[in-house]
């Protein structure tokens, strides 16, 4: 069993005292933040990765995992508890969570999404034990036929599972994949777009945008409506699940997690779509489901771990094929490539310190979620009722900071804040901004083996339909494509998003 | 007409110029051929093609009733992103522990609740010396703490 030998690797990583203590770090830190109201994860592991950089690489990566899981965990508690979900993968908690706080329940609901998301987690990285040596092993063979094909069905992915209209999703994708040319051109030394500015030459740094985008542009989307805090509670009582309790969330769980994985792992997907999916299988399979919307216990229990599920195995494609399945995991790439690590197939046998002790890392996190996160919920209770007029500044000041230490140059400032007013227009025009940071992340890699591909094969594009790989992978895209121009389901997708607003 | 309202119409727009500024901007390159491609090829092809989803936006924009754009709230914009600028300007002259506290409260000033009052001030000030002792002292990030200004 080499597998063993692996996860022990994992294990003497995992358990070392400073990974220990930066995981646990991450996940604290992850959950504050993540609690607070209108800062999703990715916002969160953005103005986080510059703490960061001092770390060795497997320790950084450990500490951004833990960021990602607790802030994922925190915006639940905020749906559950305010009705202010952080990121769309918890809007859908809000819906019966609320409710269920509303009714004098916050404590169970909490509990759920808690356990449900810890049971999910350790199934999701026992997955990702399993499933990421495979899949890299039969990525090695991957040329940059296949590698051109399989980005390009990530890209149909996300542009699929975007809320929204979808010219504006393909739109953003270009957007971002233009973006992300700008500086010298690995091939031949050119300068691209630069405009002679010396600074421009290596590029923008993907924080820089990440920064502006979700963080500066956020805060501008939120200052529109200010809204009050409605009640927050100030005591949550009724942790403890009853034995009752926990067997009725097994089943939701247990499809949840299923549902999750699978989403998790598709490009583009992962954590949104899965927590939707599961809310509708788990109002489809129930006995009572005139009780969802009213604070029905399958109603958290499934999408939670729908999404902490998919959260994980998010980790997979990245992983092993270093292609970005949501924009967090684009930022984890952009961590790894500062840390001069290249994310792909070969991580598994280069890093295995770093894979495996990440792996196991995962279950340690959630572990420390759940046992951390229920006993302090009386200090992310008050976290949640700091007035956002008080936040946003040390928001402001957190991205100043962070985009400075990236280069040590002010020139990335006046950038992050030309992509934060970017970001609030494009938001204005209902142009998610997901689809722009993947294919900021996706653009140079996509034209480098765009380029190599169409040098071996002496400029014939036949060959990507000749190599069966990639003759699979773009038809699949294509399939994608067109099942969503498809006006049956096109109606469904429309009616998937509709909760949404 | 509502047509030049919608945000079809202007989400194209952007599209269209973003997409026409690249080709435009992307002649300057070798084109190079499609076994060779160039620096100049992909951008020339990702360009066009979004020229190409602007002009159809804009179009249905035009042509389809749509949702129209809401009002861009202008003074939040001004004072966040003009925070973020000062930040940059002034930071080797006021240094981190001058400049980030003015920064915080030009940002501050977007709020609609926005009210001097001590709590919140002393609130900064003990903000500040939190990012000063982290970042400075304890991630040695290489911001001055003082600027030139203070002689730092």
């Amino acid at each position: 069993m080499e597998i063993l030998g692996d996860l022990w690797l994992g294990v003497q990583t995992a358990f070392s005292f400073w990974n220990l203590t930066y995981c646990l770090l991450g996940v604290f830190l992850g959950t504050a933040i993540g609690v607070l109201p209108g800062l999703g994860p990715t916002a969160t592991v953005a103005m986080l990765l510059p703490v960061t950089f001092g770390l060795s690489p497997e320790t950084a990566i450990i500490m951004l995992a833990g960021i990602f899981y607790g802030a994922q965990y925190g915006g639940s508690t905020t749906a559950i508890l305010v009705n202010l979900p952080g990121e769309s993968s918890s809007v859908v908690t809000a819906i019966d969570g609320y409710q269920m706080a509303r009714q004098g329940q916050a404590g169970k609901a909490l509990a759920t999404a808690a356990i449900g998301s810890f049971i999910a987690g350790s199934i999701a990285t026992v997955l990702i034990a399993f499933f990421a040596p495979l899949l890299s092993s039969v990525a090695l063979a991957f040329g940059p036929h296949e590698y051109f094909a399989l980005m390009v069905l990530g890209l149909a992915a996300s542009v699929v599972l975007a809320s929204g209209s979808l010219l504006h999703a393909v739109g953003m994708i270009l957007f971002g994949l233009i973006l992300g040319l700008i500086g010298t051109d690995v091939q031949t030394g050119a300068m691209r777009f630069t405009f002679g500015s010396f600074e421009l030459a290596d590029g923008i740094s993907f924080v820089v945008v990440a920064m502006g985008v979700f963080g500066l542009g956020e805060i501008l989307s939120n200052l529109e409506n200010e809204a009050d805090r409605t009640t927050v509670l100030t005591k949550v009582t009724g942790l403890m699940p009853t034995r009752a309790d926990l067997r009725a969330m097994l089943a939701p769980v247990g499809r949840g997690t299923a549902l999750g994985s699978v989403l998790g792992i598709l490009p583009g997907g992962g954590a949104m779509l899965s927590s939707f999916a599961s809310y509708a299988l788990e109002k489809k399979v129930s006995k009572t489901p005139q009780q969802f919307g009213k604070g029905a216990l399958a109603g958290v229990a499934g999408p939670e771990a729908a999404n902490n599920a998919g959260a994980q195995t998010s980790f997979i494609p990245m992983l092993t094929l270093g292609i970005p399945s949501n924009p967090v995991m684009a930022l984890m790439i952009g961590a790894l490539i500062m840390q001069g690590i290249q994310p792909g197939p070969s991580v598994i046998q280069d890093q295995p310190v770093l894979f495996w002790g990440l792996i196991v890392s995962m279950w340690v996190g959630n572990l420390m979620l759940l046992v951390l996160n229920l006993p302090l919920i009386g200090i992310w209770v008050k976290m949640i009722s700091i007035p956002y007029g008080y936040l946003f500044p040390c928001i402001v000041a957190f991205c100043l900071i962070g985009v400075f230490s990236l280069a040590n140059s002010t020139f990335d400032i006046w950038l992050m804040g030309l992509f934060g007013v970017a970001g609030y227009i494009l938001r204005k025009l209902d142009c998610e901004p997901a689809p722009l940071l993947l294919g900021f992340v996706l653009g140079p890699m996509l034209e480098e083996h765009l380029r190599r591909a169409m040098l071996v094969s002496r400029g014939d594009v036949t060959s990507f339909f000749t190599s069966p790989i990639s003759a699979v992978l773009l038809l699949v895209a294509a399939l994608l494509i067109a099942s969503v121009l498809a006006p049956a389901i096109r109606a469904k997708r429309e009616e998937a998003f509709q909760d949404e607003d | 007409m509502q047509g030049h309202r919608t945000k079809d119409f202007w989400a194209g727009a952007i599209y269209l110029a973003l997409g026409l500024a690249t080709v435009i901007l992307a002649r300057d390159l070798t084109l190079g051929s499609a076994a060779r491609m160039g620096p100049g090829y992909f951008p020339t092809v990702l360009g066009g093609l979004l020229a190409v989803i602007g002009a159809v936006s804009l179009l249905r924009g035009l042509l389809r009733p749509g949702e129209l754009v809401g009002r861009i709230h202008l003074k939040p914009m001004i004072l966040v992103i003009g925070a973020t600028l000062f930040f940059a300007l002034a930071l080797d002259a006021l240094g981190l522990a001058v400049a980030l506290p003015a920064a915080m409260f030009i940002a501050a000033t977007a709020s609609k609740r926005f009210r001097l009052a001590p709590v919140p001030l002393l609130g900064l000030v003990g903000f500040t010396i939190f990012c000063v002792l982290v970042f400075v002292r304890g991630l040695d990030v290489p911001l001055p703490m003082f600027g030139t200004l203070f002689g730092g």
